[in-house]
């Protein structure tokens, strides 16, 4: 994976211990920081970067944008 | 990837490209601040897939490529304190200073340790009481939690010889100064998407009333980019700018309040230095004075003069958008991966280094 100073990339928390959490990285296991997103839960994702979690990615929003981006290339076919 | 994939469907990125030359009648151009999707625009072909109306600009949003060479100067002359080890983020070893590269200063003994993680240089700190660790804290609001975060977790561990050397940055300031200079006319920008994760949409409210410039968060994938850069033609044609989350998956108006309430606790806003932009007020972070025994700044009192730039080459005025690296007679000539002769083409993230992989041109 090419080290990116601004992307962090979703990855699913499997277990949670205090501070610290392992996470799903597409297949790959890995230690991570969740200081900066307290209220996660096991199963959620969160956007890993640099070795922290800084944000959680709402699963309900992710399926309403690609429903709209659907909705949207239908209507560019119409005109 | 989940979250990942379902974003990158290129039939559905045609149609949205179509949509978007569909609607636009007047030229605009619009920067992409984020070193991410400038890789990602380029990586995708997006520039490709736009109308000839819709040109993207490059921002100086590449955490490596805005530190300013006198600061790489610095992190090397930190390196070669004896007793020292500097913990450093990947890109950074291999951008020239005005004599070196980190890189090199190991070679030849300095002690130069590539983290991937705040939390690993912590670790260092751990392991090697004896010596002092010095993490070089490069990055926007996206990376400077993470810093504030260790600096927390060193001082609960009491931790006496770990230091940060903050070259961070702040985001909306630099969009201002930018903006105030009026070198490269933007119509719109695509605005970083893991920055806003932490910062929230509010912090560019200011520019739409103030510039006449639409600001649209975006996701990295394809789709979203193409998503946002549509809203920017729409707001664009309707002379409507505004601030829109085009990332609500990840992205709240209001940020992370954690991250950014830990931020407020470690760093204060000072004056930084940007490469090719100069010292812009309020758009760094320095500790706080009660987090004093954790700057390498008042630790090491390392002198270094002001260096000039590489002979040639364009950086500065690619982080500004003001040039493409195409206009660099040193682009993929004396300059590529392999020797990079500026930070543009060192970073994944660096316009450069995205150009030479990427577009047929190079
Ligand atoms: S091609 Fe190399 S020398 Fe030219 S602007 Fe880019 S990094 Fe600088």
């Amino acid at each position: 994976m090419p080290f990116t100073m601004c992307l962090a990339i979703p990855a699913r928390i499997t277990s949670i211990d205090g501070n610290d959490a392992e996470a799903d990285i597409g297949g790959v296991r890995r230690k991570i920081g969740i200081m900066l997103t307290p209220q996660v839960q096991v199963g959620d994702y969160v956007l890993l970067h640099t070795g922290f979690s800084i944000g959680i990615v709402n699963a309900t929003e992710a399926e309403e944008t690609l429903a709209l981006f659907r909705e949207l290339a239908e209507v560019s076919e119409i005109r | 990837m989940r979250f990942v994939d379902e974003f990158h469907n290129p039939a559905l990125a045609q149609k949205l490209a179509r949509a978007i030359a569909g609607i636009s009648t007047k030229p605009v151009q619009f920067m992409e601040f984020c070193g991410g999707h400038t890789h990602a625009i380029l990586r995708h072909g997006i520039r490709d897939l736009l109308p000839p109306t819709v040109v993207m600009r490059s921002g100086p949003g590449c955490p490596v490529c805005v530190t300013s060479m006198r600061d790489i100067d610095r992190a090397i002359a930190v390196a070669r304190t004896p007793g020292t080890i500097v913990a450093t983020y990947g890109d950074l070893v291999r951008v020239p200073g005005s004599q070196t590269t980190l890189e090199r200063a190991r070679a030849t003994g300095a002690d130069v340790r590539v983290v991937y993680s705040a939390s690993d240089a912590l670790e260092v700190a751990e392991q090697n009481p004896d010596r002092q660790v010095v993490l070089l804290g490069i990055g926007f609001e996206t990376t400077a939690p993470t810093v504030a975060a260790s600096v927390i977790e060193a001082d609960r561990k009491e931790l006496a010889n770990y230091r940060v050397l903050s070259l961070l940055k702040l985001t909306p300031p630099v969009m201002r100064a930018l903006l105030d200079s009026g070198e490269t006319s933007i119509d719109g920008i695509v605005c970083p998407g893991h920055v806003s994760v932490v910062i929230g949409t509010h912090p560019y409210d200011f520019i739409p009333p103030r510039y006449h410039v639409g600001c649209v968060v975006s996701g990295f994938e394809p789709l979203d980019i193409l998503r946002s850069i549509q809203l920017l033609v729409e707001q664009a044609e309707q002379g409507t700018p505004s601030v829109v989350n085009a990332y609500p998956r990840v992205v709240h108006a209001d940020g992370n309040p954690v991250a950014l309430e830990m931020m407020a606790r470690v760093f204060e806003p000072c004056d930084a230095e940007w490469r090719g932009i100069g010292t812009v007020p309020a758009s760094g972070l320095a500790l706080q004075p009660e987090f004093e025994r954790f700057d390498a700044n008042a630790a090491f009192d390392v002198q270094v003069e002001t260096s000039p730039e590489p002979p040639g080459c364009r950086c500065g005025d690619i982080l500004r958008g003001a040039a493409e690296p195409a206009d660099c007679p040193l682009f993929a000539r004396s300059c590529t991966p392999e020797h990079p002769v500026g930070p543009c083409m060192v970073s994944n993230e660096g316009a450069c280094a995205a150009h030479y992989r990427y577009s047929t041109s190079a």
